[in-house]
């Protein structure tokens, strides 16, 4: 029985390893440049820095992360395979809201897909996404014209995307999701004071791991870490994206 | 030393060495759960993508019978296939090498159903060519794709699960919980070629 059971453990072990091998033969991820990364160089210099300025501003106004990668070739790999491992390197969107959508194209395979995050599967649909695609972005790009497909594309996305932030009445989306982050750490703090000393003499028998960071503490202050790369100063610096996760949903097309 | 003297040090010794090792049970049965956990929710999300594409299908059948109502055996095909992957709702406690190859199986003649249906609609340019057909498209896709998804992570957390259950020491402690190593999606054979069409 054991001898059995170290068999199948090495015949997994072996099966690991050449999955490990398959998949390393797939083609690198390239690293983000911001929230545009042309690889393919289908942009020029400032239509580049103007799309990465709308792009840092839609972020900061709405936290929703667009981001725009093109590269030359998929090396054999279909464009969804690809645009998912992209997703979850990158992790483009906040955590937990999982806000965030890329625009991937591949110049020479005449491929593209729009990824898009789980928590905008709603608002952007897969047929949302299909008719982006098929109807704003592949006109133009059968025509030649790469920078107007692609801003053309991501203006579309960010209508798509506003719809659910503006149907919150009154505030702006930004003003409203902090004053709601405020509330959730005054109610905390309240609770915290209320139960300080529980903590600070439960803590002392845990000696001195647990009674700051490990303890409720570090709760307090690492909450809002998924809302990195969310600058709250005017048009928004970029510190990479926020964490946010891809369950494959989207449309891919081709021109 | 007097022999009580002793006694008791080998005692506080056997206490000490009994508290390190049933603490580390308790971890080790924690991070089991863990991962058992992790597995258990991309077992549901593979579900859930069968699903969603299985709800897409009447609507499918619907537009195309408006086109070619003759196509009797499709739609039976189709129908017949769709009620009986719908029917296999499987827990992953009870999930069995042989209860996945058979959940796989019916998704395949799903698969293939969808594959005749779609080859069906091919004949119609009037059909293929309206926006409500392109939508569906659009979302079988986007269902296949999410399928797709959901059958990797379950594999990868499963893979997790799986081997930690089987290193040497971890292996009691899962022995004595009745933790099983959990199947794995195998690639489907023949996946990447269009599914055969007949008329």
């Amino acid at each position: 029985m054991l001898n059995e059971r170290v068999r199948i453990g090495r015949v997994s072990f072996l099966l690991l390893w050449v999955l490990l091998t398959v998949t390393s033969v797939a083609r690198d991820i390239p690293d983000y440049q911001g929230f545009v990364s042309d690889y393919a160089n289908l942009l020029s210099g400032s239509e580049r820095t103007s799309l990465e300025m709308k792009l840092r501003e839609f972020n900061s106004s709405t936290s929703t992360q667009i981001a725009v990668l093109t590269i030359n070739s998929l090396e054999g790999e279909t464009i969804e395979d690809f645009a998912i491992r992209v997703a979850e390197k990158w992790k483009v969107g906040q955590k937990g809201l999982d806000n965030g959508a890329i625009l991937l194209i591949s110049k020479n395979d005449h491929r593209l897909r729009i990824e898009v995050g789980q928590g905008l599967e709603g608002i952007i649909p897969d047929i949302i996404a299909g008719r982006i695609i098929n109807n704003i972005i592949v006109p133009e790009f059968k025509a030649g014209n790469f920078s107007r497909g692609i801003d053309g594309g991501v203006e579309a996305m960010m209508s798509a995307a506003k719809q659910e932030y503006d149907a919150i009445p009154g505030k702006p989306p930004t003003a409203a999701g902090r004053s709601g982050r405020t509330v959730g750490n005054l109610i905390y703090l309240l609770i915290m004071a209320a139960f300080l000393p529980v903590f600070i003499f439960g803590g002392l028998s845990r000696r001195r791991r647990g009674l700051f960071w490990g303890g409720p503490f570090g709760g307090f202050f690492m909450g809002g870490g998924g809302f990195g790369g969310h600058s709250s100063g005017g048009g928004g610096g970029f510190s990479g994206f926020g964490g946010g996760s891809f369950g494959g949903g989207g449309a891919s097309g081709g021109w | 030393m007097k022999a009580w003297q002793i006694i008791v040090g080998i005692l506080v010794i056997l206490v000490i060495l009994a508290i390190a090792v049933i603490s580390w049970g308790i971890r080790v049965n924690n991070t089991i759960i863990a991962k058992e956990q992790t597995a258990e929710e991309s077992w549901g999300n593979v579900q859930s993508s069968y699903q969603r594409r299985a709800d897409l299908i009447p609507n499918l059948v619907e537009m195309v019978k408006g086109y070619a109502k003759h196509e009797r055996d499709v739609f039976a095909q189709v129908t017949e296939a769709r009620a009986k992957a719908t029917s296999m709702n499987i827990n992953l406690g009870e999930l069995t090498p042989e209860k996945l190859a058979q959940l796989q199986q019916a998704q395949q003649a799903l698969s293939a159903g969808i594959g005749r249906l779609l080859a069906v609609a091919e004949n119609y340019p009037q059909l293929k060519a309206s926006d409500n057909f392109r939508d569906l498209q659009v979302q079988l896709e986007g269902t296949e794709n999410r399928i797709n998804v959901a059958r990797n992570r379950y594999n990868a957390s499963c893979k997790d699960y799986n081997t930690y259950i089987k290193l040497f020491f971890q292996r009691i402690i899962a022995g004595m919980r009745g933790s099983q190593p959990k199947p794995y999606f195998e690639a489907e054979a023949g996946a990447e070629v269009a599914p055969e069409v007949r008329f």
